[in-house]
């Protein structure tokens, strides 16, 4: 397993390599040639503070017993949800899983939607009714967040189909874990958008552990995500998941592809998570300073040095860390004071009529 | 007016709703080119082209996520499950993912697609590519379940499927595919969740499914002529919305309740509604609630032994005059 100073080297490999080589012209070059420019950073980082902010803040509100159930947080994976997120239009359709909170986020949901979702309160995006692993906010274009590892793979190809159908133009991004890559539909799903050309783009976080066990233990190929790709006629892609600009010009390549017509993108992003697979896990099998290395790669401390590189100021800086601090404080006021919903919502929605009568 | 097979009616009835919604979509295992294993969509691709009719790898999962990605964001898929058995590969989605979308999302997504499948049993098959599934359906909150036993169902109910905004379990029968109905031409379009009294009858009340509807019919013509028992038949049709009120209107009339099943005995649809009629017309009843269904058992491809499982008009025969004589519970 390549260790945190291989990053580039050995995981950067597709095409991409040509934009990372251009990257590297222009910082030399100085700011003029800089392909994403300082509004776009700017949005980058402040995403990927905004959802380590919102995290931390579930995190804290579990220990104070107001989030019950089950939480799976993204801590350490942040560039991977800012990074594709900037890269999606509006109307592009986002497919995660049940760690999906930094997706929903990173598609401009409000905070208090989502901690109010996790605190089960009138509040949350469904009021209570999905919790933690199901977020959805169908006006954000978030198509559900998905418990059932690798369902929905063939469902955001189902809305890709859809998209090809109808000649619409958005593209549907589907989000999973490394641990996704051994089980059948992940197999079906590439199979099945590869030979219909669907316009959708699978974005594995390899973060080196399906739950509780390396991936690597369990898994036949080194990339368990990149390493399939050539079995369905699609490019190796895998990249440093912790550099935001990497993930940022990556996904805008697969969707300019998708929505080209030329088909869909398989790409691996190498990260980490800072905590344990669960609320339930501290995370006790990790080796001693594993964690560690990667606070080095962390992907926030990252983008901080990439901003100063591009002299973004201090101060601008200190104001988004600020506002994001602002933002999550003013929603969990929000959502502690948001009652439960009402008892009548246990019986709504089970069919389109709105009810469950399932008899007459 | 038309005489046509079931097999026919389901390709008539998938084309009647592709004609009227362009939004309508097929796809599926050698359903396109070749016109399904069981040449019940024969002319759809040549009829709607590959766009809309379109052949699948062997990927139950990938078929019917896709049919839900599509639905869920403005298709109407059919899609087919060629042996019913099969939809346990993908269970995953008829368990866990149509169903609970909509209240999972409090209402923000829902899931308006048909799921087809070949159902049932009695063409040798052997265990795997035989058994009744509706009951596996049936328990699921979420799902409508629907299983017609003839020609002008299949294309009624089929329209009411399509437009229904729900998931919708759609079981055709493998053994009624050659079966031939009256059908009149124009657009058919049925109301799930309605039963039929075929028969009508006095003396006791016998709710049937798909194959076992013309069995049953069969038997209560012989209960009639041999033992003077005269039975009202009803195709329950429709398993979820389950037409309570059919149901107990007929046993307030005949005071006696048989069910025959072709689904294996423990937790079979007449399970639920042997519950229900013993909850709310329990006065009504004159005798016991009597489950006639194929035993707890995988089914045998010997031809001898899956006609012994599967509930036929004999063995209803038998059961129902032993009963209505009281020399049998």
């Amino acid at each position: 397993m390549p260790g945190p100073n291989d990053f580039g080297m050995v995981w950067h490999l597709g095409w991409n390599h040509n934009m990372r080589e251009k990257q590297k012209g222009s910082r030399a070059a100085g700011l003029p040639n800089d392909d994403i420019g300082p509004d776009i950073r700017l949005e980058l980082y402040r995403l990927q503070v905004e959802i380590r902010d919102c995290e931390k803040r579930a995190n804290d509100l579990f220990f104070q017993n107001l989030i019950k159930g089950t939480s799976h947080l993204s801590l350490g994976q942040e560039g991977i949800a800012a990074g594709v997120a900037v890269a999606m239009q509006p109307g592009d359709k986002s497919f995660c899983t049940y760690r999906g909170h930094a997706h929903t986020l990173a598609r401009g949901v409000p905070m208090e939607k989502v901690l109010g979702e996790l605190m089960l309160r009138d509040n949350g995006l469904m009021r209570g009714k999905g919790g933690s692993m199901h977020l959805t906010s169908v006006e954000h274009g978030v198509m559900g967040s998905y418990a059932i590892i690798g369902a929905h793979l063939p469902i955001a190809c189902g809305s890709a189909w859809r998209a090809q159908y109808l000649g619409q133009t958005d593209v549907s991004v589907c989000f999973f874990g490394d641990g996704t890559t051994n089980i059948g539909a992940f197999h079906e799903a590439l199979n099945f958008a590869a030979i219909w050309k669907l316009p959708v783009v699978f974005i594995c976080e390899n973060n080196l552990y399906m739950e509780y066990t390396p991936i690597a233990d369990v898994t036949a190929v080194e990339h368990p995500a990149a390493d399939r790709a050539s079995a369905y006629g699609l490019e190796r892609i895998v990249i440093d998941g912790n550099d935001a600009d990497i993930v940022y010009r990556t996904a805008q390549a697969a969707f300019a592809k998708a929505r080209k017509g030329d088909g869909p993108s398989l790409i691996e992003c190498m990260t980490y998570r800072h905590s344990g697979h669960s609320r339930a896990d501290p995370a006790k099998y990790r080796p001693e300073g594993e964690l560690e290395k990667w606070l080095e790669r962390d992907p926030i401390k990252i983008y901080r040095e990439r901003l100063k590189e591009f002299g973004i100021s201090d101060a601008q800086v200190a104001a988004i860390d600020a506002e994001s601090k602002r933002k999550v404080d003013a929603a969990t006021e929000v959502c502690k004071a948001s009652p439960p919903a009402p008892v009548e919502l246990l019986t709504t929605d089970v069919y389109a009529d709105g009810g469950w009568s399932w008899r007459n | 007016m038309a005489e046509l097979t079931y097999r026919d009616a389901v390709a008539r009835g998938i084309a009647q709703e592709m004609e009227r919604d362009n939004n309508v979509v097929f796809l599926g295992e050698d359903v396109a080119k070749a016109g399904g294993v069981f040449k019940s969509t024969v002319g759809l691709y040549e009829k709607f082209g590959p766009l809309r009719v379109r052949d699948t790898p062997i990927s139950e999962q990938a078929i019917l996520g896709a049919a839900m990605g599509a639905a869920m964001t403005g298709l109407r898929p059919i899609a087919e499950i060629m042996f019913a058995d099969f939809a346990a590969v993908c269970f995953d989605y008829i368990a866990n993912e149509f169903p609970k979308l909509r209240y999972m999302t409090n209402g923000q997504l829902g899931c308006p697609l048909v799921v087809r499948t070949g159902n049932g049993g009695g063409a040798r098959f052997g265990a795997q590519h035989s058994q009744s599934i509706e009951n596996w359906t049936m328990m699921i909150p979420g799902l409508k379940v629907v299983a017609p036993s003839s020609p002008i169902d299949v294309i009624g109910l089929m329209a009411a499927a399509v437009r229904d905004d729900n998931p919708v379990i759609f079981h055709e029968h493998k053994s009624l595919y050659a079966v031939k109905g009256e059908v009149p031409d124009g657009e058919i379009l049925d109301t799930l969740g309605t039963a039929r009294i075929l028969r009508p009858g006095k003396d006791a009340t016998i709710l049937a499914l798909a194959l076992m509807v013309p069995r049953a019919l069969a038997a209560a013509e012989t209960l009639a002529a041999e033992h003077g028992i005269d039975c009202e038949v009803i195709d329950v049709r429709s398993l979820v919305p389950l037409d309570t009120n059919t149901i107990l209107n007929s046993v307030a009339r005949t005071g006696h309740l048989f069910t025959v099943e072709e689904n294996p005995r423990l937790c079979g649809w007449g399970a639920e509604i042997a519950s229900i009629v013993a909850d709310e017309a329990f006065w009504d009843l004159d005798g016991p609630i009597v489950r006639i269904t194929t035993p707890h058992i995988p089914l045998p491809a010997a031809d001898h032994l899956e006609d012994l499982a599967l509930p036929n008009a004999p063995r209803i025969v038998d059961k129902i005059a032993r009963v209505m004589n009281g020399s049998v519970r």
